[in-house]
């Protein structure tokens, strides 16, 4: 099944290893975006460390979406927005001109606030990624990547039966888990997340947040949130920003009980924000 | 301070809830004024669509029928030679057939007289049905044909019996003779089929509207062949590629004035460029529907624009989010979602070129053509400029025949714009 790794091997370089054992994935360093003349990220500076949840908490407007759609240039796709600084996935910095910002986007996936499965079936909606990326062809290959991906998205079992209905025909819950179900389909190693479950119910978001711990074992995930709590649940490293810049990164548990800095202290405690 | 105005305020009066007081019912009653101003600006608007539509119904009924007349033809075998029956002497077969039915008319003046209550074209149409059937040769046949603009009126009573004779355009005795063959039971009046089959024609009775019908088809044709998809093209290039710029506003711009641009300017730029600079045929439907096409570009191009940006925006980063190109997100989703917009706009600006009349007279689509053009290079008429033809024939005739036109037009624009409105309801999509 992980075949990404050698059919899009477009990056490449020594990764850095952490002493905690787990390799750095994604490395960031001086990132700043501008949005026009406005800056709206200074200086960023943050290791990703691969196979585990890194939460980005933060009041609103402080530039976690921002950084994060850096992550797998989505930002190219808004004329106004430039970034400077480098970000590096495996060693090699994908906003290097030679870099397709389009095969990057299929190692590093997407899953949005909002639910937005393409208007179509949900077997065509899990299809439409691997087809594109030349990644199976139709029948039973990529059936069985339909499969595999509702799967693990834990969708398999509603939706076995009716991958025909259209996508936009199931329920908030449901249709982000198709989302993250397409995401994974094109085999990832990166999955970005921007607060997903804020547009859910409590218990569609427990069964995200099982997803998002169970996920962790195979692909590296960034989510944006604005609960605590769920930071807390599914995070196991958390980078605090304030006005666009990052204040404090570590672990979750740390940043949580014993943040270094005072800004930090008042955020998670509620004083502002 | 504020404490004791507060206190010290009159309470509103508003009555008891079954009363309402003297301010309310002014309020109810400006609101049913203006219901009322809205109702009669309603009715006023479909007063006069049924005004206009009914007085042109009304003067299209007589084109509904048209009279016929039949006559027992005799096709003896000796006068016709099977091999070629279209060069047989039809003229004499027919006045033989007329003559017999009416013996006593032998002087030159009768026999003119006689022959203009029938339709002057009788010869070819006897020639056509022997020419379609030779096994009617040697028989004696029922031939019917159409009686002349004159006999129709007559049938339909648009001709007063009772004004003195040399102030009608029918004399006593062609009454006289029109009588005896309703008498005989020669006189019928069918569906007006040669209305929409047959082409144009100098004699009401058998101008029909099927050269139009195909000149305007082949232009719709031209028309919907160029400007859809350059229409798109444009479209989609300024929408989702062009960087947003002081270029793109100018052309955006224009676009719109494009738009704006009076019918009859784009007729002089198809004349001074299709038909002299580039030599095309006069009066062809193609140099029309490249015309149209001119005025039908920037009605799809802002329809297309419009319906892609209601694509939200989520479709499109949904696409570029598993990593799709800006060309795979363009193609495989926000154009077909944006699709029945783009088909919507496009029908309601092909029904607005199938309307438009003054650019093709300039290109000389009114010219008086009696036979539908056999490809798009043929010159031809179009349903609005055959109107206008037809509206400016003496004849009695034409005049019902510019009405039944006029709502034959009416009745393919109504058609296209249901169309476009069922599309929009089909395919109306909720995110
Ligand atoms: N497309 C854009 N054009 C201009 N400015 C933008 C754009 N997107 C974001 N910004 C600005 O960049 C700053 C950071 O926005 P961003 O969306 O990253 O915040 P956020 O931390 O994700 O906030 P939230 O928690 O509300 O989602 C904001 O000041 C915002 O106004
Ligand atoms: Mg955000």
């Amino acid at each position: 099944m992980d075949k990404t790794a050698e059919t899009t091997g477009v990056l490449s370089g020594a990764a850095a290893t952490r002493t905690d054992g787990h390799e750095i994935k994604v490395a960031a360093s001086n990132v700043s975006v501008f949005y026009g003349e406005k800056q709206a990220l200074f200086d960023v500076t943050i290791d990703i460390p691969g196979r585990q949840v890194m939460a980005f908490i933060g009041p609103s407007g402080c530039g976690k979406s921002t950084f994060l759609r850096c992550i797998n240039r989505m930002n190219d796709t808004i004329d106004i927005c430039s970034v400077t600084g480098t970000i590096e996935i495996d060693g090699a910095n994908i906003y290097d001109p030679k870099i397709d910002p389009v095969l990057l986007r299929a190692r590093v996936g997407m899953v949005f606030q909002k639910p937005n499965p393409f208007p179509k079936s949900i077997y065509d909606n899990i299809c439409y990624g691997p087809r594109i990326h030349g990644k199976a062809r139709a029948g039973s290959e990529m059936d069985e990547i339909v499969e595999v991906s509702l799967k693990r998205a834990g969708l398999w079992n509603e939706v076995k039966d009716r991958l025909k209905e259209p996508g936009t025909g199931l329920s908030g819950g449901q249709q982000q888990r198709l989302c993250i179900a397409r995401a994974i389909a094109v085999n990832p190693e990166v999955i970005l997340m921007d607060e997903p479950c804020s547009a859910l119910d409590p218990i569609a978001t427990a069964r995200i947040e099982e997803l998002i711990d169970e996920l962790r074992e195979r692909y590296t995930i960034v989510i944006v949130t604005h609960s605590m709590q769920q930071a807390a649940r599914v995070s196991q490293r958390a980078a605090f920003f304030h006005l666009g810049r990052l204040v404090e990164e570590g672990e979750t548990d740390l940043i949580f009980t014993n943040p270094s800095d005072q800004r930090t202290q008042d955020y998670i405690t509620g004083r502002f924000g | 301070m504020s404490d004791k105005s507060i206190s010290t305020a009159p309470a509103v009066q508003t009555g008891n809830w079954y009363e309402p007081d003297a301010k309310l019912k002014r309020r109810y009653a400006s609101d049913r004024r203006l219901r009322f101003y809205g109702v009669t600006a309603i009715v006023f608007a479909l007063g006069m669509l049924a005004a206009l539509v009914g007085t042109i119904a009304v003067t299209a009924l007589p084109a509904i029928t048209q009279t016929m007349v039949t006559l027992d033809v005799e096709l003896p075998a000796d006068k016709i030679d099977p091999a070629d029956p279209r060069s047989a002497g039809y003229l004499k077969l027919f006045s033989d057939a007329v003559a017999r039915l009416f013996p006593e008319v032998d002087t030159p003046k009768e026999t003119r007289e006689l022959r203009q209550l029938f339709t002057s074209s009788a010869q070819y149409q006897l020639r056509d049905m022997v020419v379609a059937d030779p096994s009617l040769i040697g028989k004696t046949v029922a031939f019917t044909f159409p009686l002349s603009d004159i006999g129709d009126q007559l049938h339909k009573g648009a001709i007063d019996r009772n004004l003195p004779s040399d102030q009608r355009r029918v004399s006593d005795i062609q009454i006289g003779w029109y009588d005896r063959l309703v008498e005989q039971d020669r006189i019928t009046a069918p569906f007006n089929w040669g209305m929409i089959f047959n082409a144009d024609s100098r004699f009401p009775e058998q101008a029909g509207l099927w050269g139009a019908l195909v000149g305007s088809f082949y232009a719709l044709l031209i028309c919907f062949l160029v400007s859809f998809p350059v229409g798109i093209s444009a479209a989609v290039y300024l929408e989702e590629f062009a960087p947003k710029n002081r270029w793109t506003d100018i052309i955006e711009v224009n676009i719109n004035n494009l738009a704006a641009v009076p019918s009859i300017v784009f007729g002089l730029l198809g004349l001074a460029v299709f038909l002299n600079f580039f030599g095309m045929p006069r009066s062809a439907p193609i140099v029309g529907g490249l015309v149209l096409s001119l005025m039908t570009l920037p009605t799809i191009i802002i329809a297309t624009r419009a319906a892609l940006k209601a694509v939200p925006p989520s479709i499109r980063e949904a696409a570029i989010g598993v990593g799709a190109s800006k060309m795979q997100t363009v193609g495989h989703h926000v154009l077909p979602l944006a699709m029945p917009g783009i088909l919507t706009g496009t029908i309601i600006g092909l029904a607005q070129a199938l309307g438009e009349t003054a650019p093709l007279l300039l290109i000389g689509m009114n010219a008086f053509i009696t036979a539908a053009p056999e490809s798009m290079f043929n010159p031809s008429t179009a349903l609005p400029t055959q109107i206008y033809i037809w509206a400016d024939s003496p004849e009695r005739g034409f005049t019902s025949r510019t009405s039944a036109a006029i709502i034959v037009l009416l009745g393919f624009l109504v058609c296209m714009n249901a169309i476009a409105i069922y599309m929009r309801k089909r395919f109306e999509r909720k995110w």
